[in-house]
């Protein structure tokens, strides 16, 4: 497999007018998806289905379920824990886009170029990405302990004062974040590697007979080729960090008090600890709008980006 | 001169892009090979001296480590290759018959939050008396499974030439036979990526876990983050499980790099 088939595939399924502009469904096709369809009706459509009929409906496990319309949506906006869990979503989401992509492109520069033990030291590299999230979380819970964690060693040694990490309300998200860029920026990498890999050689011969260094090759050869596959890096990143939930649930549940609350931890607390079903599903409604809203937002920046590109 | 120090600037680059990785991992290896003595003294016991296997030893021996083991196991593989068998044929039915719009459904499955499958599921098991089972978790796990694997194989099948399946039919073959003895041979690579990715993502699952599973069906993850909450803490053995968990990923990981790598690049991705 060629590693350009993720944009041409995320392409080919991007616009849906232009996809379907060339059906040619042929019939006895459908067999083999059938079992595919039955199974997918049943644990993915109709949970998306059953959650928006729940959405307009009061329902609390244990009682009874009255319909309240748009109620819970109401209810939601005025809601200040469900407002700051959004801000909260939003601050970790950028920063958890932002830096991946930033260190991922570099270290794909980096990994690009050939060197001893490189295979090696990709694969190490890469292994965070595989990590079990929980058990990852669980040594960082210890290495993030005021007293005797061992980060806080690490600062004493080049002489920077202790953090308290994920234990105040200001450190808290961005500690958080630090977990994530751990985990994903290998998956960045990956993805712009494969970029790379299918750069043509002619601009940079002819740039280096122009005298170019460096930084302007990266600039405005480098950068612009690879751009395409950037944007579906940023496109992951964004639906990944927004959903993150294993290492914040694992490493402060929301806290200290809800300083790291984001949406789908917020969500989660309704519906498994309160049992507010009705109002988490409201809550699954908005969080799903806004996920296909930013991916179509962002698909549309790629079309636009491959034209530029 | 020059060309000294930006070699030195690169093997510094490459050092600091890896480290991250190796200290976690380092740290997690020493804290489970300490004894709880070494693991809360301050400044940190880096090198375990003499190590020890004892927090190894009490993880099976206390917490019903190889249960949950089993559990993981089982949900994992039958999720697995559940997702296959539904998903193979799958995989070659959209790519065959441009059903690009069933494409973008499992494209969307893939970008939803797990959560939001897991209430109408929670509902579906408690009213079917499925909640705790590893039969519930095993349907829950193929939300993961099934769009990895799906996606994979379109992409897999799209690269297999038409004129092979067109030739054996010409020669009597039926749509089936097409499928089973030219196309499915050709894209089996693919069917190794997309199980280990599906393997991978399946085995990582965390929240499933925590809201399906019972005490005594539950996976890996949720039983180590649980024994977080239910014992004292104690960092050696705590390290220890965490080890075991993530380890097959990680062995995985390592041996299939080159097959991972490119299932990534074509779309695998991961799941939520």
């Amino acid at each position: 497999m060629t590693s350009t088939s993720l944009p041409a595939s995320l392409a080919n399924a991007a616009p849906p007018g232009a996809a379907a502009a060339s059906q040619d469904f042929t019939p006895r096709y459908w067999l083999f998806s059938l079992p595919a369809v039955l199974v997918i009706a049943a644990v993915i459509v109709f949970p998306w289905l059953f959650t928006l009929y729940m959405s307009g409906q009061d329902w609390k496990i244990g009682g009874g379920a009255e319909f309240v319309g748009l109620g819970n949506f109401a209810a939601l906006a005025k809601d200040q824990r469900f407002i700051e869990s959004m801000g909260h979503t939003a601050y970790f989401t950028i920063l958890a886009v932002v830096l991946p992509i930033v260190f991922g492109t570099a270290a794909a520069l980096v990994f690009h170029r050939e060197f001893p033990f490189r295979g090696l030291l990709r694969t190490i590299f890469v292994m965070p990405m595989m990590a079990t999230p929980v058990a990852v979380a669980l040594v960082w819970t210890m290495m993030f302990h005021p007293q005797l964690g061992v980060l806080n060693y690490l600062l004493s040694l080049v002489g920077i004062g202790p953090s308290a990490w994920v234990y105040d309300p200001n450190t808290v998200i961005p500690t958080l974040v630090m977990v994530e860029v751990w985990h994903w920026t290998p998956l960045v990498m990956l993805i712009v590697l494969g970029g790379l890999a299918g750069l043509p050689r002619e601009p940079y011969e002819s740039a280096l007979i122009d005298g170019a260094n460096d930084w302007h090759m990266f600039r405005h050869i480098t950068l612009p080729l690879v751009w395409p596959f950037i944007m579906v890096a940023i496109v992951i990143r964004t639906i990944d960090a927004l959903k993150a939930f294993d290492t914040i649930f694992v490493i402060t549940q929301g806290g200290p008090g809800t300083a790291s609350e984001t949406l789908n931890i917020f969500l989660y607390l309704q519906a498994f600890q309160f049992y507010k079903i009705g109002y988490a599903s409201a809550v699954v409604v908005i969080f799903f709008v806004i996920i296909i809203m930013l991916s179509l937002l962002l698909l549309y920046a790629r079309q636009k980006s491959k034209w530029n590109a | 001169m020059n060309r000294f120090v930006k070699k030195l600037g690169f093997y510094a680059s490459v050092f600091v892009l890896v480290s991250p990785a190796v200290l976690v991992f380092l740290w997690m290896i020493s804290l489970s090979l300490k004894n709880e003595l070494d693991n809360t003294a301050f400044p940190p016991v880096f090198i375990p001296n003499p190590p020890t296997l004892k927090n190894y030893v009490d993880v099976f021996a206390q917490n019903n480590f190889g249960l949950y083991l089993w559990n993981s196991i089982l949900v994992t593989g039958g999720a697995v290759l559940l997702g296959l068998l539904v998903g193979v044929p799958a995989g070659y039915g959209i790519a065959r018959g441009k059903a690009h719009k069933f494409a973008i459904l499992i494209l969307v499955a893939r970008m939803t939050p797990a959560l939001s499958y897991l209430i109408p599921l929670f509902l579906l098991f408690q009213i079917t008396g499925l909640v705790g089972t590893i039969t519930a978790l095993v349907i829950t796990h193929l939300v993961i499974t099934i769009p990895i694997i799906v996606w994979i194989m379109i992409g897999y099948f799209e690269n297999v030439p038409m004129e092979l399946e067109d030739a054996s039919r010409i020669d009597g073959a039926t749509t089936w036979q097409a499928f089973r003895y030219v196309a499915l041979p050709l894209a089996k690579p693919g069917i190794v990526v997309g199980g280990i990715l599906a393997f991978i993502f399946s085995w990582n699952n965390f929240i499933f876990s925590v809201v399906l599973g019972g005490k005594a069906s539950r996976t890996l993850p949720s039983a180590v983050y649980n024994s977080l909450t239910f014992e004292q803490i104690s960092w050696g053995p705590l390290a220890a499980a965490a080890l075991l968990v993530t380890l097959p990923v990680l062995l995985v990981t390592v041996i299939a790099q080159r097959q991972i790598v490119a299932g990534l690049s074509a779309g695998g991705l991961k799941d939520g």
